[in-house]
């Protein structure tokens, strides 16, 4: 069964004071040159579908439950055993 | 007149909700999350807390529970329903009143009072206010900063559905306009973050701004 990665965002107007905070914090910890830090969620589950079936349960699980579409955006890719961000 | 409580796991101000109902003499009904009805009820409150610990986002997985299908039809057919902090959560994550309710924007979790201006009287839940009258209420919640789209802020603006708005200097979690409460187009859902039911005994930690909040129900004539 395919394991899908969502990765999930404020949308790019809403203000994260989150990410701002890391990005505030980076230069005093030597790591100069960065910016637009955005924080937010990686989700990753194994779903029981195929094909345009996965894509649309994917989909319908993202913007009814996993999202809020008022104020995230989200992208979800199929991802293989050793792209498993949990090690 | 009776005035449902629903209970989530993790809520914690229903015990509050149901005194300040009682204080200003309607009877307090508590109802749980599993129920698939409102037991008949005249109005429902959505308490404070952390529903269902707040996993995944504030109120995404209470809006879901059973009662919240009951909850949907009843606002529908216009039963005053009023969602308080947490309430205030699950009502936007349900779709009932529009925007959400993200971090603060500096990134603390405050309890303070906080100074309120009362901007719309017509609705079930602040007919017992005057126009414009300031009120003090504790607000207590770490994703109080009301956002939504800059034509959902006009409308909302336009149709005079902002219940509430932060005195100015007072917003304590950086929502857009000092939002602090807003109804839906009908104006018999109301949502708000700061505590209204925390602020009716005088004896407990002082005023009683809070209590029209659950009074206003007998003026606007539920």
């Amino acid at each position: 069964m395919p394991r899908i990665a969502v990765d999930v965002l404020l949308k790019r107007e809403i203000l994260d004071p989150q990410g701002r905070a890391v990005e505030d914090a980076l230069p005093g910890l030597g790591h100069e040159g960065v910016r637009e830090v955005r924080v937010g969620k990686h989700l990753e589950l194994v779903v029981d579908a195929e094909g345009e079936d996965l894509a649309a349960r994917v989909d319908a699980m993202c913007t009814g439950f996993l999202t809020n579409p008022v104020i995230e955006s989200y992208r979800w890719r199929v991802i293989e055993e050793d792209e498993r961000a949990d090690g | 007149m009776r005035i449902g409580v629903v209970t989530f796991p993790g809520s914690l101000d229903d015990a509050d909700a149901r005194h300040a109902v009682r204080i200003v003499g309607h009877e307090p009904v508590a109802l749980w999350h599993a129920d698939g009805d409102l037991d008949g009820v005249d109005a429902v409150v959505l308490p404070g807390g952390f529903s269902y610990g707040d996993y995944l986002r504030c109120g995404a997985v209470a809006h879901q529970a059973p009662i919240m299908g009951a909850v949907g039809a009843f606002a529908a057919r216009g039963g005053p329903v009023l969602g308080i902090c947490n309430g205030f959560q699950v009502l936007c994550e349900a779709g009932l009143l529009p925007g959400a309710l993200l971090r603060n924007e500096g990134l603390r979790f405050v309890c303070r009072d906080v100074g309120l201006t009362v901007e719309r009287t017509e609705t079930p839940w602040t007919a017992g206010y005057r126009q414009d009258q300031r009120i003090v209420i504790p607000a207590k919640h770490g994703e109080g900063r009301y956002v939504a789209d800059e034509a959902t802020l006009d409308a909302l603006e336009a149709e005079g559905r902002i219940v509430v708005r932060y005195l100015p200097g007072q917003n304590p979690n950086g929502s857009l306009r000092d939002i602090a409460g807003v109804s839906n187009a009908a104006g018999n859902v109301v949502g708000l973050m700061p505590h209204p039911e925390h602020a009716v005994d005088p004896q407990l930690i002082g005023g009683t701004d809070g209590r029209a909040m659950f009074a206003a129900l007998a003026v606007a004539g539920v």
